[in-house]
């Protein structure tokens, strides 16, 4: 019977090691994402995920370099004296992955529908007198009023990068989906091989010229080193860890903190963060309902919670997270200490501040309602933790439990809370989508309707962000970044409860991961 | 036989409508937003509004559903909101790694339970009867995840003769196939094991007690022709029963085992469907699975003619 078993065994090892070995050498890079590709066009989703795939197929006029500094990527640039008109000419040899060349209307057509679907692209479209192509290679982009933000926007790695494509794909409708994968960047889509929510395949592009200046985040030269790219996903880590200690997959885009020790205890995996920016975890009243509807009743809210307790339950390793003030993010240039007394002092005696605060409110005891999503590890323990906190100070709490996709369409109402509505939940920013008052959808206090949820208002607020678009030194950036921070934690615009990193994994065997905004494919070698 | 069989078939037709009707309307009744699922968490309202107008998601949906069974009737199930490709094709990818799987588990189902069942009931009250039902007790407790886990622990990570993870199609050739689905398929079939080996035990004891067994062992036969030739053709109608209706439940069912061993099956789809709102792609593999149960339901009504001479379908 052993015997049996132990030819079985062989045998089967045997037929699949023949199987398994290739017609030629070809590189291939398995990874494991951290979330599933569902969707594929970059323009339309602000999905990290979405962002990444944007990136390996596409690419961008201008890249964003390691000390957050625009340079060119597909053209080269030159501003006007008066800062009014950007020339900007594509590089030689460029060409889409159809093969047709990449041409000055095709930028047009894309920068336009990216100006249709993103945030801060709208408000520099506002600014926009023309876009023109002059010649194949040449585009023009006149504004009507000074707007300083051109350069970065157009450079900018997140949420929503202008990604350049097709005209005839660059023309689908704002609100419909580019299913078609022809780009520029450099890796191809293999469409064929493409399972939604399971796999998606690049190979390298043939074509693509990376530029000769050194790699540095999404600018400088995009050199791929493999011949293949295949994404896969695991929806359970400890699969994932399985797959990538037996040699099944090179990188785990993002490992759980609590299963890191199975694989610090081995020699053939490194562990270290690849995305160099982290990602800021914020608790977003709701401006619109009782009882978050009264500042100082949000101030009170605002001292109760501890930024460190938050970060402990929901991370832990303190290694992994950081705690700072600044609400652009730990370490960009923006970020000060500017609000910074509502959340210094021991947790206990800011719950003392907290409850004085409370009581001169007004408070009249209208219950919290907190959402929480549970199938969200990274935010399914902030709220628990919060409410505690709340109720210490004085608050009634009632914390209402639902699935990650229910929070997400919940959180776009402002009905009241007996109709389905909402008193205030966490989500995580990446810093690369908030690391300045134009980008950051937080920071929007129109108090419109079409602003991102939670709608605070103010006045001032509005004023700053519009005096920062044209602010043309960094000091007078930061200085304008520094006030608006101080109204947003005056205001209780939202809780700052910390920054995280996220931690990747991989086999030792790659060489030349290098950080970035986002993970960076290309530069890697295996 | 023909006209039972397609009074059967007539008789899915409403049962299917009804299931149709009861998906689309639980779906709309759920929370969540297809478009926010598209446009992700940081999207303003302005583009989520114009996300739902593409896709129809702002008509009444009195006439969404009315579109949808139209265009189902005409053999059109629609596609995916979130990817935009037709659901049946993303359902063509997915279904053949579940039924692999299922067919797997449900060869060493009945290759190890049957025998099982016998020996437990012809040695009824000994220690081989104890056994079987001890091992059908921690079939039934232990988790699949549990199971998997440890199946890859010892098979996988420490001996290393099967891979941790993964699906090949049959496609790419037998060997490779085999290597994965096995690990798979076996953590799947221990529920199905203490299933039917319990059931194949209950069934036997009672037939063991009947006349024409004592007749048959009267005559002299052996035991082995006694058991399987006499008794256990008499005790099949509800093991198939069981083992028919397991079918249909593996197959709706592998979504842990397809977790833990990473197999891009069709109970992964649909739980990606339901977390994104992905409103055809659950319709469409709901139905199928409704249409599954309503198939296999007949062939085992059809089944049990071929072990019982007796039934006869009118």
């Amino acid at each position: 019977m052993t015997f049996r078993f132990k030819t079985f065994g062989a045998a089967a090892l045997l037929a699949s090691s023949l199987h398994a070995l290739p017609a030629f050498a070809e590189t291939t890079l398995n990874v494991v994402m951290q979330a599933p590709l569902r969707t594929l066009d970059p323009i339309l989703s602000t999905a990290q995920i979405v962002r990444t795939h944007g990136f390996m197929v596409f690419d961008t006029l201008l890249g964003m370099d390691a000390k957050y500094n625009p340079q060119p990527q597909m053209a080269d640039y030159t501003v006007s004296a008066d800062k009014l008109t950007y020339t900007l000419t594509l590089r030689d040899g460029l060409k889409w992955h159809d093969g047709t060349p990449v041409k000055a209307e095709d930028c047009v057509a894309s920068i336009k529908r990216w100006g249709a679907n993103d945030g801060a692209a709208r408000t520099m479209m506002a600014h926009v007198a023309s876009i023109e192509a002059t010649s194949d290679t040449v585009l023009v982009i006149k504004l009507a009023k000074p707007f300083g933000q051109v350069l970065e926007l157009l450079a900018k790695p997140s949420p929503v990068p202008p990604f350049m494509m097709p005209k005839r794909l660059a023309e689908t409708p704002a609100g419909k989906q580019v299913t078609e994968m022809v780009g520029s960047g450099p890796f191809r889509f293999v469409a064929e091989q493409y399972r939604p929510g399971d796999q998606a395949v690049y190979v390298k592009n043939k074509d693509y010229k990376p530029r000769s200046e050194p790699m540095s985040w999404t600018a400088g030269g995009k050199t791929v080193n493999v011949d293949k790219v295949v994404w896969k996903a695991m929806p359970d880590m400890q699969t994932s860890i399985n797959a990538l200690q037996s040699g099944d997959v090179d990188l785990i885009e993002q490992v759980t903190i609590d299963l890191l020790p199975l694989l610090k205890a081995n020699d053939e995996i490194k562990t270290g963060a690849i995305n160099a920016l982290g990602s800021q975890v914020t608790g977003r009243f709701n401006h619109r309902l009782p009882p978050f509807d009264n500042p100082k009743v949000r101030q009170g809210a605002m001292y109760a919670l501890d930024q460190d307790q938050l970060m402990q339950t929901a991370i832990g390793d303190s290694q992994y997270y950081k705690l700072c003030a600044s609400v652009y993010g730990c370490d960009v240039p923006l970020a000060s200490d500017a609000g910074s007394e509502y959340l210094k002092g021991s947790a206990k005696e800011r719950m003392a501040k907290a409850k004085e605060l409370l009581k001169a409110s007004g408070y009249d005891g209208t219950p919290v309602l907190m959402m929480q999503p549970t199938d969200l590890t990274i935010l399914s323990t902030q709220p628990i933790v919060a409410a505690e906190r709340l109720r210490e100070a004085g608050f009634k709490v009632d914390v209402a439990s639902m699935d990650w996709a229910t929070l997400q369409s919940r959180k776009n109402g402002w009905q009241p809370v007996a109709q389905g509505g909402w008193n205030m939940f966490f989500t995580y920013w990446g810093v690369s989508g908030i690391w300045n008052p134009t980008v950051h959808a937080m920071l929007d206090a129109s108090g419109a309707d079409t602003a991102w949820s939670g709608w605070p208002k103010s006045a001032r607020v509005e004023e700053l962000r519009t005096a920062y678009l044209t602010a043309s030194t960094l000091d007078e950036q930061k200085k304008i970044a520094r006030e608006i921070q101080q109204i947003a934690y005056d205001e209780g615009f939202y809780f700052n409860a910390g920054e995280f990193q996220s931690v990747a994994a991989w086999n030792a065997k790659l060489k030349n991961l290098r950080p970035g905004p986002i993970t960076l494919f290309w530069g890697v070698s295996k | 036989m023909a006209s039972y069989f397609l009074r059967r078939l007539a008789m899915a037709i409403p049962v299917m409508f009804f299931v149709a009707l009861f998906v689309f309307l639980l779906l709309r009744l759920t929370p969540g937003d297809p478009a926010q699922a598209i446009a992700g968490d940081q999207a303003t309202p302005a583009q989520l509004a114009a996300i739902r107008e593409n896709l129809g998601l702002d008509k009444p949906i009195a006439s969404q559903f009315v579109a949808w069974i139209t265009n189902m009737a005409a053999g059109d199930f629609g596609s995916s909101l979130i990817s935009q490709r037709p659901v049946l094709e993303m359902i063509g990818q997915r279904i053949g790694p579940t039924l692999a799987l299922a067919v797997m588990a449900m060869i060493f189902t009945v290759v190890i339970s049957l025998p099982l069942g016998v020996l437990a009931a012809w040695r009824h009250g000994g220690m081989v009867d104890r056994f079987v039902m001890a091992l059908s007790v921690v079939g039934f407790s232990v988790p699949i995840f549990v199971i998997g886990y440890v199946l890859i622990a010892v098979f996988a990570v420490n001996l290393k003769w099967f891979p941790v993870q993964g699906y090949k199609p049959l496609a790419e050739g037998f060997g490779p196939f085999f290597h994965r689905i096995v690990m798979p398929g076996l953590a799947l079939s221990f529920f199905y094991i203490a299933l039917v080996s319990r059931m194949t035990r209950a069934s036997m004891l009672e037939v063991l007690r009947e006349d024409y067994v004592r007749t048959a062992r009267a005559k002299g036969l052996g035991e082995r022709i006694v058991l399987f030739r006499h008794a256990l053709r008499n005790a099949a109608i509800p093991i198939l029963t069981v083992v028919g209706t397991g079918f249909a439940m593996m197959v709706s069912g592998v979504v842990v085992t397809e977790t833990v061993f990473n197999i891009p099956g069709l109970g992964r789809l649909v739980v990606d469907g339901v977390l994104a709102r992905d409103y055809p792609l659950i319709q469409a593999i709901i139905l199928l699975t409704a249409g599954t149960y309503v198939l296999i339901n007949l062939l085992i009504d059809l089944s049990y003619a071929l072990t019982d001479p007796r039934i006869r379908y009118q």
